[in-house]
């Protein structure tokens, strides 16, 4: 079930779940973050551990896991919003967070 | 079938009992006089089993308040009791609890305010929550407090309203003095409150939802409170309702304003809480001296009863407000701002003075009353009133 709120702009009062609830679990995810990123982590695969570290740091969920492992498409750049707490907590300083170009093709 | 136990206790301790006959699923509480010894009973009815009721100790009213939100958006029955200080602490939780719609009941012991610190009776502090959001019941008697703490639950668990509610009661003067009170049977009581149907239960796994949302950047906040402006005008009608229901059971009276010698009355005086006791016994000595004095006591403080109120006093020809609580810097006291804006709207214009009286305990004698009946016959008769506020009985 997807909460549909195309039209929310032309809700009435009535209209809106009680007490500002939202009626559907998980759906931060229809919320791109990535649009907020002036910096982009950069992981250099060579010195990664796979600790999974920035993994579990990440407040946003960007960064993912296949076979306990960092995957190799490993950030999510609808929602990494450049916060750099990966980078921070990384043991081996395996990520530097790098300029963001102008250009965000991955946020609409 | 009703069994009614008549008992020689406090305020508290039947505010306690109809707590434990209301069945909480979580009570979270902090102690503060005068109030303590409501939830001192309750825990001692959790240990004792005869209540069933996840009781969560706390460090703090903040977080007592805190826990009851987390508690009531899992879909539990919430109940808890404060008073002074410690609603103050809740206050950020009190408008949480509310624009969550989270219908948890908590008994307040009215209590003065610091500074300079005090612990005796006054409404000071559920007056400062009464824009909150929360429905506000006000008690004269031991009997009222435990009445309208059962009807409290009955009237924020109802699905028209679903907003918290506060059950008030004088501090000492009614928490601790021992009263003559009529008890309901256990069956009764949970029977008339009912089982509680949360809706958006955090614990529903199977409908899944999030709590404590933001809806600013443009968002819809307006009309979240627009709803709940919308839910505690639904209110009104669901106090009356319940009180009705609860009457048929209990044999006890109702009423969102209770009148008095009101029929015939020249002057009135307005009051809320114990007080109303005091005033009821010297209307009735004015009476006997040929004057046509009457009360009405308001009960219901939120929703307030406009209509209810402006009826009632329309015949008079002067009224007095009493407010054990200041709203400083306005007209006057919170009940005052209240009468004098229900009676707008009436074809004729009433004289009403405002007397401030009891702030932290300070005695409400019998003669204070019969100076406020006093001066009420001197209007009627065409004396002016007094100009501005009366601070009755200070030096
Ligand atoms: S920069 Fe921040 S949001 Fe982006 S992946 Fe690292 S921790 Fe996550
Ligand atoms: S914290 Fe550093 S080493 Fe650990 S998985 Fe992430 S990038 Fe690799």
């Amino acid at each position: 079930m997807k909460w549909d709120i195309s039209d929310i702009d032309s809700w009435k009062t009535d209209d809106f779940p009680l007490g500002a609830v939202i009626p559907e679990a998980g759906n931060s995810h229809y919320y791109r973050t990535g649009g907020w990123r002036s910096e982009r982590p950069v992981r250099n695969v060579e010195t990664c551990t796979d600790c999974l570290i920035c993994w579990i740091d990440c407040p946003d969920t960007a960064i993912h896991v296949a076979d306990e492992k960092i995957a190799a498409d490993w950030l999510d750049l609808d929602h990494c919003k450049g916060c750099g707490i990966c980078a921070n907590e990384c043991p081996v300083e395996a990520i530097t967070m790098v300029p963001e170009g102008c250009e965000l093709p991955e946020v609409r | 079938m009703t069994e009614i136990r008549t008992v020689a206790t406090t305020g508290n301790l039947v505010v306690a009992e109809a707590m434990r006959q209301c069945r909480p699923d979580v009570v979270a509480a902090y102690p503060i006089t005068p109030q303590t010894t409501i939830v001192e009973e309750f825990a001692k009815y959790v240990a004792q089993g005869r209540v069933h009721t996840e009781y969560v100790t706390v460090e703090s009213e903040h977080s007592a308040m805190s826990a009851c939100v987390g508690a009531s958006a899992a879909g539990a029955r919430v109940m808890t009791a404060t008073a002074s200080q410690g609603l103050a602490l809740m206050w950020e939780e009190l408008h949480i609890a509310s624009g969550m719609r989270l219908p948890i009941v908590m008994a307040n012991a009215n209590r003065a305010l610091s500074a300079p610190i005090n612990i005796h009776c006054d409404h000071g502090d559920a007056m400062g929550a009464r824009d909150t959001g929360w429905v506000m019941l006000f008690a004269e008697t031991a009997q009222e407090a435990y009445d309208n703490t059962i009807i409290a639950l009955k009237v924020a668990e109802d699905p028209e309203v679903l907003l918290p509610a506060m059950s008030c009661l004088d501090g000492f003067i009614t928490t601790h003095s021992i009263d003559r009170i009529e008890l309901l049977d256990d069956d009764t009581v949970t029977g008339f409150v009912g089982t509680y149907q949360p809706q958006n239960a955090l614990l529903d796994i199977d409908n899944a939802v999030s709590h404590g949302c933001f809806a600013g950047l443009g968002g819809p906040y307006f009309e979240f409170k627009k709803a709940q402006r919308m839910a505690i005008d639904r209110s009104k009608a669901v106090v009356e309702r319940v009180g009705n229901e609860f009457t048929k059971v209990s044999g006890r009276d109702f009423g969102l304003v209770e009148t008095d010698m009101m029929d015939d009355a020249d002057v009135a005086i307005v009051v809320i809480g114990s007080t109303a006791g005091n005033v009821r016994h010297v209307a009735k000595e004015m009476r006997a001296g040929g004057v046509k004095a009457g009360i009405v006591k308001v009960r219901c403080f939120r929703p307030f009863p406009h209509a209810e109120l402006a009826a009632a006093l329309k015949g008079c020809r002067a009224v007095a407000v009493l407010d054990r609580a200041e709203s400083f810097g306005a007209e006057g006291g919170p009940l005052y701002l209240e009468t004098r804006s229900a009676l707008y709207d009436l074809e004729s214009r009433i004289p009403v003075v405002n007397y401030i009286y009891g702030l932290g305990g300070s005695d409400v004698r019998l003669e204070l009353i019969h100076r406020v009946y006093a001066d009420l016959s001197d209007i009627a008769s065409g004396s002016a009133a007094p100009s501005g506020l009366v601070y009755l009985g200070a030096r």
